[in-house]
């Protein structure tokens, strides 16, 4: 028999259900692996090991007493921008480096009151700014594929946590490409919902026009589990949708018949690496064998995508992250001379540098004089985006492109340019200015690393999107595949 | 638009944020770079295009005007850097 950490969420789901493993044997298993592996990997910042035990126990009791959920007792483990109470939520940064949350996220509430256990927190890039996961005050983490490379980012922890079996679900977030770079070069499964889907109470705030929760696995069966539990109403997120929530293992087995996948011709033209172009055309093969069948359309404004994004999330991160000032939570400065002082000391010695340039951006295009010029034109563009996105998926049911241009750099690679950086996510930001569902799954691997391909779907299109990467999946082993070595 | 350092120090004066030297000079090349991929924005025509806040322009929803928070004031203040008798320490402001 396999063991227990290469069990996907759903087959854990099946082995508890059976009782022929208890939430104690899968919690223990998962606890010792993360006790070998993440001292390589670096993917967690905090392992909740008693916590995560005693819940275990609970479970178990829960499971056999009858008042158990359906999900009682399986593992999970947050990325550390969702607020745990009573649990270090560092958001990667240095200025929350001692901060307890008081408070529970809506997501990782709505996880407890399923039932699931927590592992831990997960390492991300401070404040969830970052392609590759280097930004971390608590050291970059390392692609299981291969420890010379990043994993992604922001949710680099989340993704190389799943991809090298320490959990089988993990949340993350995606503010422009946040959950699905860092699948694509994990070979992991990671969907970024609906603008709204998900309440981002708790969350800690980047760009909150953009900032969306979600999730990453090895299948898309996995995460369909996984978004049932998280999506939904709160109040106390005014922009959370009042919309029902379907269940998304229902629909995982449609029928792919008839159905029209759109492919932006702009992802495709000839700046597209040759072999990355390959790995996309067998995914679509896969499609068309399964009865979808393929239309060009045009995504005319994407390319502007990137520089509009560059003012908007900057901007939105400048007023959020004033809130971090030293007085009350967090960080502060040693022996401050005056409140000036204490301002200017507890941030700029508590935020690290990628964090300071977005600040300095944001206020920059905010400040008197340049509104105009960067912030409304940037809103401007985000209408053209969007429309785009519309009418292209009126002719279609989702849209297909790759997740990133490449298979995952090697760490050190693009620290130095920022902009070379920001750049990683040409393919994966515009779905978040239009607010699209948008999901990454496992393509064919190009020299023994990971790629991912893309799905885009319409406004609460989640189930579209789950259902066509699990009838890929159910005709391919690309997302079995596991990294070696580690 | 290019930067210059006085600017970056007057941006980070208005964003409270220190900077050193060092990070002054570093910074200025960076942002300058960033903001000539930002400038790519200016080759699209956007007249008459309406600015959107929202990408599902969702209305903002009201609730009753009722008390929904209990008070957790020594939850919250147990973690502050320096609380006392139910309030927030800073450096003296008023002499």
């Amino acid at each position: 028999m396999s063991q227990i950490t290469d069990l996907s969420f759903s087959e854990l789901k099946k082995a508890l259900g059976d009782r022929t493993l208890s939430s104690v044997d899968i919690t223990n298993a998962f606890l010792d692996r993360i006790e070998t592996l993440n001292p390589t990997l670096n993917a967690f910042i905090t392992i909740t090991h008693d916590e995560a035990m005693q819940a275990a126990k609970e479970a178990d009791a829960a499971i056999s007493n009858g008042t158990a959920t359906a999900y009682t007792g399986l593992p999970i483990a947050h990325k550390d921008l969702f607020c745990t109470d009573g649990t270090l939520t560092t958001c990667g940064s240095k200025i929350l480096s001692n901060f307890v949350a008081p408070y529970d996220a809506h997501v990782v509430s709505q996880c407890k009151n399923a039932g699931l256990v927590s592992l831990g927190k997960l390492n991300m890039d401070e404040f969830a700014m970052g392609s590759s996961n280097e930004n971390s005050y608590y050291g970059p983490v390392k692609n299981p594929w291969d420890t010379t490379r990043v994993p992604g980012g922001s949710s680099g922890g989340s993704a190389a946590a799943v991809a090298a079996q320490l959990t089988p679900l993990a949340t993350a977030t995606d503010t422009g490409g946040s959950i699905r770079q860092p699948a694509a070069f994990t070979g992991t499964s990671g969907l970024k919902p609906t603008y709204g889907r998900v309440s981002r109470f708790g969350m800690i705030a980047y760009a909150s026009s953009l900032d969306q929760g979600g999730l990453i696995a090895h299948t898309a069966e996995d995460v369909a589990h996984g978004l049932g539990l998280i999506a939904g109403h709160d109040s106390r997120d005014s922009t959370s949708a009042n919309q029902p929530v379907p269940d998304y293992t229902e629909t995982l087995n449609d029928s792919l018949k008839g159905k029209v996948i759109g492919i932006p011709k702009q992802f495709f033209d000839d700046r597209l690496d040759s072999r990355m172009h390959q790995a996309m055309n067998d995914v679509l093969e896969v499609f068309k064998s399964l009865g979808a069948t393929t239309i060009e359309v045009s995504l005319d404004h994407v390319a502007e995508a990137i520089p509009a994004y560059y003012v908007i999330a900057p901007a939105e991160a400048s007023a959020n992250l004033s809130r971090f000032d030293g007085v009350r939570f967090g960080y502060r400065a040693d022996s401050p001379a005056d409140l000036m002082d204490l301002y200017e000391r507890s941030r700029g010695e508590g935020f690290g540098s990628e964090v300071k340039r977005r600040i300095l951006i944001g206020t920059y295009a905010l400040s008197e004089g340049y509104y105009d010029a960067y912030y409304k034109k940037a809103q401007q563009i985000r209408r053209l985006i969007r429309d785009d996105f519309n009418r292209a998926l009126s002719s279609c049911d989702l849209l297909f492109g790759p997740t990133t241009p490449s298979t995952a750099f090697v760490l050190g690679e693009k620290t130095a340019d920022p902009v070379a950086m920001y750049l990683e996510d040409i393919y994966t930001v515009a779905t978040n200015m239009a607010g699209l569902p948008g999901g990454s799954f496992q393509a064919p691997l190009i020299d023994g690393l990971p790629t991912g391909y893309q799905l885009t779907g319409r406004a609460f299109g989640e189930s579209m999107i789950l259902n066509a990467a699990h009838q890929v999946q159910l005709a391919t082993d690309w997302h079995t595949l596991r990294p070696e070595g580690v | 638009m290019s930067l210059t350092s006085d600017d970056v120090k007057r941006v980070a004066k208005l964003a409270r944020l220190g900077l050193t030297e060092a990070e002054t000079t570093e910074t200025l090349a960076q942002l300058n770079s960033i903001l000539e991929l930002v400038d790519q924005m200016q080759q699209i025509d956007t007249h008459g295009v309406a600015p959107l806040a929202h990408p599902l322009e969702l209305k903002q929803t009201l609730r009753a005007d009722a008390v929904t928070e209990t008070d957790q004031r020594e939850k919250f203040q147990a973690i502050a850097p320096q609380a006392d008798a139910g309030l927030y320490l800073v450096p003296r402001v008023v002499e």
